[in-house]
């Protein structure tokens, strides 16, 4: 379990990293936080000619708000960073509560945002939660720069639109409605494993009652995150009754989502976990949209 | 009188060294031009070898060796069978082990070929890559029941089919008890495979001194004797020029007794023909699929009762997967067949095995060895008998216990020690009852459950028992020598790998002695120190060295005494040995440090008296005529969670009785780290083989091992019934907790879904598995509120 032979080159401005890639091509991987290419490095089964080391690119580490627009997250901040945030805290909760689910404290504090984006991951945490919250990546080359939206971002198992030349440099997350409401839940079969499934669900709840602009988003119901439209189409304009997630939950985990069956589950036990969760996660979404109206009620 | 230190909860001298990095693990061994050994390893479970290729290795930079079976000589003769069958009439033994690298065929995934020795570990792996084999895939044998049916291209060409054995033992007429039973109950078990998955993987430094003509090997070993007495007999050395150390070791449960291991004998080898020291250290990959599996058997069993549940007899007849050889004999399912019959009094028993050759890693000994298999079965049987009679659970076990003055009780089979199985002592009813009271059992079932079910959560409640064979021979040896410091040096072969040895050992000898605990020091596990004896396993420790240890201490006090009594002008019995020193009892100010005394029997002139020894030194022996029976009873109250299936473990208790307690601490910690392997064995560990016998979770990401998170707090109860079958009454304890837990969990986890009638019968369980055993019960025809 040692790698093969590579050159390692430590750029130290993200041009600098931009013109070796382009260089390099497809023969060279970026390396982050190292928690998957590391191991795949050492199984052999990677065997790149180049590494290119990012860690001592502080500029793509930062965590900041910007009023009116949202929060940018540089593609080198570390899940211990995100995790101990005010700001995400306050802006970002579903981020927040998320990612104490990654694996462990010491892979947390190595592990970074756009490492576990571009890995592309279907089981993990960051690209169903930054989906689920409308979040746009900004993918740059030595040449262009282009902004993605992330359902558009993913196309299957470890498998992304970026080009061999870029880089995800930013992740920017849109600023929530007023009412908008949240609810992430997720079950492995030890904290901090791989996840059996996972969902996000966000919405506004508006003054009414009623809801809106919901979105289901499924960590491990697809070989990328996948979104539930017709389940999350069917609770806009309604009341959130038990009924109607109930049935949101059925249509989303027994018709939208394609889980696979591995060594930990089978694909029926994940949509049974599917409809178990959307239902929280809902329920617990309209808790939070409920108290957030009742809050700004209690303002005005 | 010495201050009482046996049976104390004395904190362990070996704690300071391993918290603060300063103990030697293998790994650590540094030695100048230390070169590293890799293997290429089959990539399939069942293919002939055409041709290997290794010219492109050999050129690779930094290789100094590249060898495949035709290089190595006379390491090809098969590895020596470890435990030979023991003497049942009619049994079938096909022994088949392996060779140190694969010839003509490999027999399973990760079986070693060739091995590459180079500067470091990374410039091996790349000339590994550079190997060439040409292979003919032949079919794979995986299913151990299908690997018995097949016909053709069998594991090993040269027998007529996959069986490695078939052993019948019987006690009694089980036909005729069915004939006579008021209900026969017949259920299939199976019971998966797992791995021991110590923290530490496997290593072997080995250092061969060409002026010296001496081998040292550092050896991630349960058993250095046996490693250093066959390595020299296979590399053409007399067992003086051999040293074998196994140092510190980070957890082995059985899997670092197999003996020897391809990489024991090649390392060693590689080191003289290269006249430099090589170290090989096995990855985690490698871990899955080199170092020995255990577990692996399907069983068909029948219990026959009468009215009130007595056991009238029992018929089981299973198979068991030794993997692709069967170097350890046929210890695990002799142990299987031997633990099935528990704590209970069974009049008749027809037990028969057939072991099955598989193209998966050989099976050896696991924390359990084939133990836990066993009581599953007896366990589950029970449950089903209590199901069907309308018995409680716990009362079904109590009815069927052996009663305190049937001992020693003979079942009237072969145990793993060739001796026959008989219990040297028990009291079974009082830890039964200990476990109920302490996990409130009947307030459980009558108050507790319906309430909580009532509020919608699944609960259930298990309790079971077992017994565990301890402490067999042959034998172990210790020496004990008071040092001209005054401290004591405790000497003994036996290796240690986490068990609390520097500290049990060192209360023997402090006890016997007057000493502190901390001033005795205990070593272990280097054949220049000692050398006969044959290892850790079985729990034996305690029970054969321990008592060889307190043998060889009671025999210097003696020596020590007499000394003082003759230095002082006083009489033996008017010495006590206290804090270091032997006072006269009457007179404390008349007294000689141990030191003085040992300075003093080794003088510098005069003469040693005739038939006397110089020095306060003693070596004794000690060698049961059989192993001792300890036993005892898990309880614990499971909850599910609704809907996602996930199983907490509320409560949890053990009571065990492995008679005189050495360090009751040392117990509870052996009791508390079992227990969380039996949690791995019954919820999270399997491994799953593809079709071509690769391991699909071949890492710890996959391969899931109970962390501090799934372990909850136990309670545990003591009970002591003393051995009579050594001076101590002692027995083992190493196994206990690791055993029962399997169908511990599944009798609770049938009890939270009695409303769909779920009986689980396959080990080990996931979530997935268990809500896919409720929906086959039909429980979406059962709502909840109508539990009653």
């Amino acid at each position: 379990m040692k790698p093969a032979p590579f050159e390692y080159m430590a750029p130290e401005s993200v041009d600098a990293a931009l013109q070796l890639k382009a260089r390099h091509g497809a023969g060279a991987q970026w390396l982050a936080g190292g928690q998957s290419l590391i191991p795949s490095l050492n199984f052999r089964c990677l065997k790149p000619d180049y590494v290119i080391d990012l860690n001592g690119l502080r500029e793509l580490s930062y965590i900041r708000f910007e009023s009116g627009q949202g929060v940018r997250l540089g593609g080198m901040t570390r899940y211990h960073e995100l995790e101990h945030s005010d700001v995400i805290r306050q802006h970002a909760p579903m981020m927040h509560d998320a990612i104490p689910y990654i694996a462990h404290d010491a892979i947390r504090s190595r592990g970074t945002l756009g490492g576990s984006l571009a890995y592309a991951d279907p089981a993990a945490e960051l690209p169903t939660v930054t989906t689920a919250l409308r979040a746009r990546y900004l993918l740059r080359s030595e040449s262009s720069e282009r902004w993605v939206q992330a359902e558009d971002f993913f196309v299957g198992m470890f498998q992304t639109v970026m080009q061999p030349d870029e880089l995800l440099i930013e992740v920017e997350i849109p600023l929530p409605k007023a009412g908008a409401a949240w609810g992430f839940i997720e079950r492995s079969r030890r904290h901090g494993d791989r996840v059996l499934m996972g969902v996000a669900a966000t919405l506004t709840l508006q003054p009414d009652g009623t809801c809106a602009d919901a979105r289901l988003v499924y960590q491990n119901g697809a070989p990328a995150p996948r979104l539930a439209p017709q389940a999350a189409a069917s609770l806009n304009g309604k009341a959130l009754t038990d009924e109607h997630i109930v049935a949101a939950a059925k249509q989303a985990a027994y018709e939208e989502i394609d889980p696979e069956s591995d060594v930990h589950a089978s694909s029926a036990f994940r949509r049974q976990l599917a409809f178990e969760l959307t239902q929280r996660a809902l329920r617990d979404a309209r808790e939070r949209g409920t108290a957030a109206i009742s809050e700004e009620g209690a303002g005005a | 009188m010495s201050v009482q230190c046996v049976g104390e909860p004395i904190l362990r001298n070996e704690d300071e060294r391993l918290l603060k990095g300063d103990a030697l693990f293998t790994d650590d061994v540094q030695l100048p031009g230390l070169l590293h050994a890799a293997f290429l390893r089959s990539p399939y479970g069942h293919a002939r070898i055409l041709s290997i290729d290794v010219e492109a290795a050999r050129q690779s930079a930094g290789v100094l060796g590249v060898y495949t079976a035709k290089d190595i000589g006379s390491l090809m003769n098969p590895a020596p069978l470890i435990v030979p069958p023991p003497p049942i009439e009619g049994l079938v033994f096909n022994q088949r082990t392996h060779t140190a690298l694969a010839s003509s065929k490999v027999r399973h995934v990760g079986e070693p070929i060739a091995m590459v020795v180079a500067e470091s570990r990374y410039l091996a792996e790349d000339a590994i890559e550079k190997i060439h084999v040409d292979f003919e895939q032949l079919p794979v044998h995986l299913d151990i029941e299908d690997s018995l049916q097949a016909a053709e291209s069998f594991v090993h060409d040269d027998l007529e089919s996959n069986l490695a054995a078939h052993v019948v033992q019987r006690r009694g007429d089980y036909e005729k008890a069915k004939a006579e039973a008021h209900r026969v109950i017949t259920r299939r078990f199976t019971y998966d495979r797992g791995i021991a998955a110590p923290i530490e993987n496997r290593c072997v430094v080995a250092d061969w001194n060409r002026m010296g003509k001496r081998l040292t090997v550092w050896d991630t070993t349960q058993a250095p004797i046996p490693i250093r007495n066959g390595l020299a007999g296979m590399l053409g050395l007399t067992e003086n020029q051999v040293r074998v150390i196994a140092p510190h070791i980070g957890g082995a449960f059985g899997a670092k007794l197999m003996a020897f291991y391809s990489e024991e004998m090649l390392v060693p080898w590689a080191s003289m023909q290269l006249e430099r020291p090589v170290r090989w250290t096995e990855d985690r990959h490698e871990n899955f699929y080199s170092t020995s599996h255990e577990r692996g058997q399907v069983h068909e069993a029948e219990i026959a009762v009468d009215q009130e549940g007595h056991i009238l007899g029992i018929k089981d007849v299973f198979i068991h997967d030794t993997g692709a050889y069967n170097n350890y004999g046929l210890t695990l399912p002799i142990n299987s067949q031997c633990c099935l019959l528990g704590l209970y009094h069974i009049p008749s028993y027809y037990s028969e095995f057939r072991v099955a050759f598989t193209n998966k890693t050989l099976v050896a000994p696991y924390r359990g060895a084939g133990r836990q298999h066993g009581v599953f079965v007896i366990e589950r049987l029970l449950d089903s008998v209590a199901r069907e009679l309308n018995i409680d659970r716990a009362e079904i076990r109590r009815r069927n216990l052996i009663p305190p003055d049937a001992f020693p009780y003979d079942h009237k089979i072969i145990y793993q020690d060739f001796a026959p199985l008989v219990y040297d002592s028990g009291n079974y009813e009082p830890v039964l009852r200990k476990a109920m009271d302490m996990i409130d059992y009947d307030t459980f079932i009558r108050d507790v459950q319906p309430r909580l079910r009532a509020e919608g959560r699944r609960v259930g409640i298990g309790i079971v028992t077992y017994a565990e064979g301890t402490g067999i021979g042959p034998y172990e040896g210790a020496r004990v020598q008071v040092l001209g410091s005054g401290k004591v040096l405790v000497v003994t072969g036996v290796g240690t790998q986490g068990q609390g040895h520097y500290t049990s050992f060192a209360q023997l000898a402090a006890q016997q002695l007057g000493v502190d605990v901390t001033d005795v020091e205990v070593v272990t596990g280097d054949t220049d120190q000692f050398h006969w004896g044959t290892g850790t396993f079985a729990s034996r420790g305690a029970v054969v060295a321990g008592n060889a240890v307190n043998a060889a201490a009671t025999a210097v006090r003696e020596k020590v005494i007499h000394l003082a009594a003759d230095l002082l002008s006083v009489s033996v019995d008017e010495i006590d040995l206290v804090d270091g020193k032997a006072i006269h009892r009457a007179d404390p100010e008349k007294s000689m440090t141990l030191g003085q005394l040992a300075a003093a029997a080794n003088p510098t002139r005069g003469a040693v008296r005739p038939g006397t020894e110089p020095g306060l030194e003693a070596t004794r022996y000690f060698g049961p005529e059989r192993g001792t029976t300890a036993f005892g009873a898990h309880a614990a109250i499971l909850e599910v969670e609704q809907g996602t299936y996930q199983i907490k473990v509320l409560e949890y208790v053990v009571v065990h009785d492995c008679g005189k307690v050495i360090n009751p601490m040392i117990v509870e910690g052996q009791v508390h780290g079992g227990v969380a392997q039996g949690i791995g064995n019954a919820f999270l560990e399997q491994l799953v083989f593809d079709d071509q016998g690769r391991i699909k979770n071949a890492n710890l990401r996959d391969f899931l091992l109970p962390t501090a998170l799934e372990v909850p707090r136990m309670k545990c109860g003591h009970e002591e019934t003393p051995s009579p079958l050594n001076p101590m009454g002692v027995k083992g304890t190493g196994e206990a907790g690791a055993i029962p837990v399997g169908p511990l969990f599944a009798q609770a986890l049938d009890d939270a879904f009695s409303d769909v009638r779920l009986e689980i019968l396959d080990i080990p369980l996931n979530s997935s598995t268990l809500w896919h055993s409720v929906q086959e019960q039909g429980e979406n025809q059962v709502a909840i509120h109508e539990w009653t």
